[in-house]
């Protein structure tokens, strides 16, 4: 398994524990109080749990598996493919920070935004051709 | 990888753009704001990641790497997988249009009908596929 592959499996792990941990959070705050940062985490569950684990699954194992690009680029531009890495994953972080402060970090939630449309771009750039008939 | 997979993951990474893009609109619009009406595309957002992207990606990759029939009728009655193809991605379409402005109920209603027939089709399609390796 090639190495970026390694990584985007790995971070989507660490996203599944920390998506079901904001769930208990969530679950929590019915039985003791918790801050009202707490009560604003629902979207971040939901996106942890999507973007984080299951997409990034797919990312890292469409990465790995997919038909070979050519010979010489097999996974088509690794470079690429660690730049989605990086920007999806601070892009994911960002929001996962700033999402439940109530309009206080608005403009760390736009920049995360941008972070990750970004990424959802370049991966499908990426991935493009590597989807093929043999 | 056979060619209604390669349709199905491509139409599959289109989607995966086009929901991060209106995703990003989203939060961006919760961060800084720049109109309301950009909330009211909250569930074409849900709509096109969930089942655009997500889903078709499963079904896509499942008609590439499932075990295949026998050799002689390799991958069978794939009128259905592509009937399910189509009709995924009609009902996708018509969602998103119809859940964009509070569309009339009927069209979602139909919407969710076109995504019902596509399942069962491949669940149809790929139930004999589901079998040990060279049976
Ligand atoms: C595979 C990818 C994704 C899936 C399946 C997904 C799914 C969803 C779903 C189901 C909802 C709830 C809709 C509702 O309650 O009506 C939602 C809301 C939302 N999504 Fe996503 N999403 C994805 C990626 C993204 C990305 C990449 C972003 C941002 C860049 C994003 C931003 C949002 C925002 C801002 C909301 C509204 C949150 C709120 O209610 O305050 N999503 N998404």
């Amino acid at each position: 398994m090639p190495r970026l592959a390694r990584w985007y499996i790995k971070a989507g792990l660490v996203y599944l524990v920390l998506a079901l941990l904001v769930g208990v959070l969530l679950q929590a705050r019915t039985v003791i109080d918790l801050p009202g940062w707490a009560g604003r985490l629902q979207p971040v569950y939901l996106h942890l749990l999507i973007v984080g684990w299951i997409t990034q699954l797919i990312i890292g194992v469409a990465y790995w598996m997919f038909p070979k690009f050519t010979r010489e680029q097999p996974r088509g531009s690794e470079t690429l493919g660690w730049l989605t890495f990086g920007l999806i994953n601070a892009g994911l972080a960002l929001r996962t920070i700033a999402e439940p402060q109530a309009g206080d970090l608005g403009w760390v939630l736009a920049v995360s935004a941008v972070l990750q449309v970004i990424a959802g771009w370049l991966f499908v750039i990426n991935t493009w051709a590597r989807v093929k008939e043999r | 990888m056979p060619r209604l997979s390669v349709w199905m993951v491509r139409t599959a990474l289109l989607y995966l753009g086009v929901g991060f893009t209106i995703g990003g609109l989203l939060l961006f619009n919760k961060g800084v704001y720049i109109d309301a009406a950009i909330w009211r595309l909250r569930p074409v957002h849900a709509e096109i990641a969930l089942i655009g992207w997500t889903l078709q990606l499963a079904l896509g990759v499942a008609f590439w790497i499932l075990p295949r029939l026998t050799r002689t009728e390799r991958y069978g009655r794939t009128w259905l997988a592509w009937s399910g193809y189509g009709l995924l991605n009609a009902g996708v379409l018509l969602l998103a249009a119809a859940r964009w402005n509070n569309g009339p109920a009927e069209l979602t209603l139909a919407g969710r009908v076109l995504e019902l027939l596509a399942v069962a089709a491949f669940a149809v399609y790929l139930w004999p596929r589901v079998k040990p390796f060279g049976k």
